[in-house]
């Protein structure tokens, strides 16, 4: 295969750069799980370019990257029941305004 | 320019240009059917880089579950959230130099890093990764505790998302 390894490398360099963006700047608390969900994808991205591209044979980045699978989906799991929970007790999901634990 | 090049460029333009759709768009249904398309740019990597099960794994659990129980989320809680607040904060220029800083830090890591260059050579002829990844994942010399560890992760947090989801009211 004879794409250089660091393509996917400022790839998913990118990809998480843009996730950090959209978590920073969003204001509705599902975007920015959107965001989230970006950066660990770019995570992903190079557990597994790594794992083709030093040694097949060991299956340390794909079995990493199976577990964050699982951890990605607890997360949004959790996440999205969190949302839903305090957007029944306060009917907003914008960050700024769920500001019960700010002091 | 060979084959597999063409295919990754185009995947990363797809890519990005839905993760930049992603984080700007206003309609969060919008968002969320762009993640859908960056989610699958992301599967065809995996293809790329020949892990079948991974590429596999990404649209049924991402796209299949993932993204729509985020569709599922924005259906329960829009209302009239899109039209009354702005998409993104008013400072999003301070997170846009952040974004980029952090991007030039680590292309700039990257591209100094010896040996990044490197082309991949050819899996070895008898090497089954799928069957490699299976006996990885339940091999106590090898990564069993870990998987271990995950699944009751994702049990508990699917037992916590009922809890915390369920409604009190009846």
């Amino acid at each position: 295969m004879n794409i250089p390894l660091s393509w996917f490398l400022i790839l998913s360099a990118a990809l998480f750069c843009i996730g950090l963006f959209g978590v920073l700047t969003r204001k509705n608390a599902i975007a920015i799980l959107l965001g989230v969900e970006l950066m660990l994808n770019a995570v992903n991205i190079n557990l597994v370019a790594f794992w083709r591209y030093l040694d097949p044979s060991k299956m340390a980045g794909q079995a990493f990257a199976v577990i964050v699978f699982a951890v990605a989906a607890a997360e949004v799991a959790v996440g999205l029941a969190l949302i839903i929970s305090v957007y029944r007790k306060r009917s907003t999901i914008v960050a700024d305004e769920i500001d019960l634990m700010k002091w | 320019m060979p084959a597999e090049q063409i295919v990754f460029l185009l995947c990363a333009a797809l890519i990005l240009v839905s993760a930049v759709m992603v984080v700007t768009v206003r309609n969060l249904v919008h968002a969320a059917l762009w993640l859908v398309a960056a989610l699958f740019g992301v599967a065809v990597l995996y293809a790329v880089l020949s892990a079948n099960f991974l590429a596999v794994v990404q649209i049924v659990v991402y796209i299949g579950a993932i993204a729509i129980l985020f569709l599922f989320a924005v259906m329960l809680t829009r209302r009239d959230l899109v039209v009354r607040t702005p998409g993104m904060r008013g400072s999003w220029w301070i997170a846009a130099v952040l974004a980029l800083l952090v991007l030039g830090g680590l292309v700039f890591l990257i591209v100094n890093q010896p040996g990044v260059n490197r082309t991949a050579l050819a899996i070895p002829a008898g090497v089954d990764t799928l069957h490699a990844l299976g006996n990885a994942l339940v091999s106590s010399g090898q990564y069993l505790l870990p998987f271990e560890v995950s699944s009751i992760l994702l049990l508990a947090a699917l037992v916590g998302a009922v809890y915390l989801a369920v409604s009190r009211k009846s």
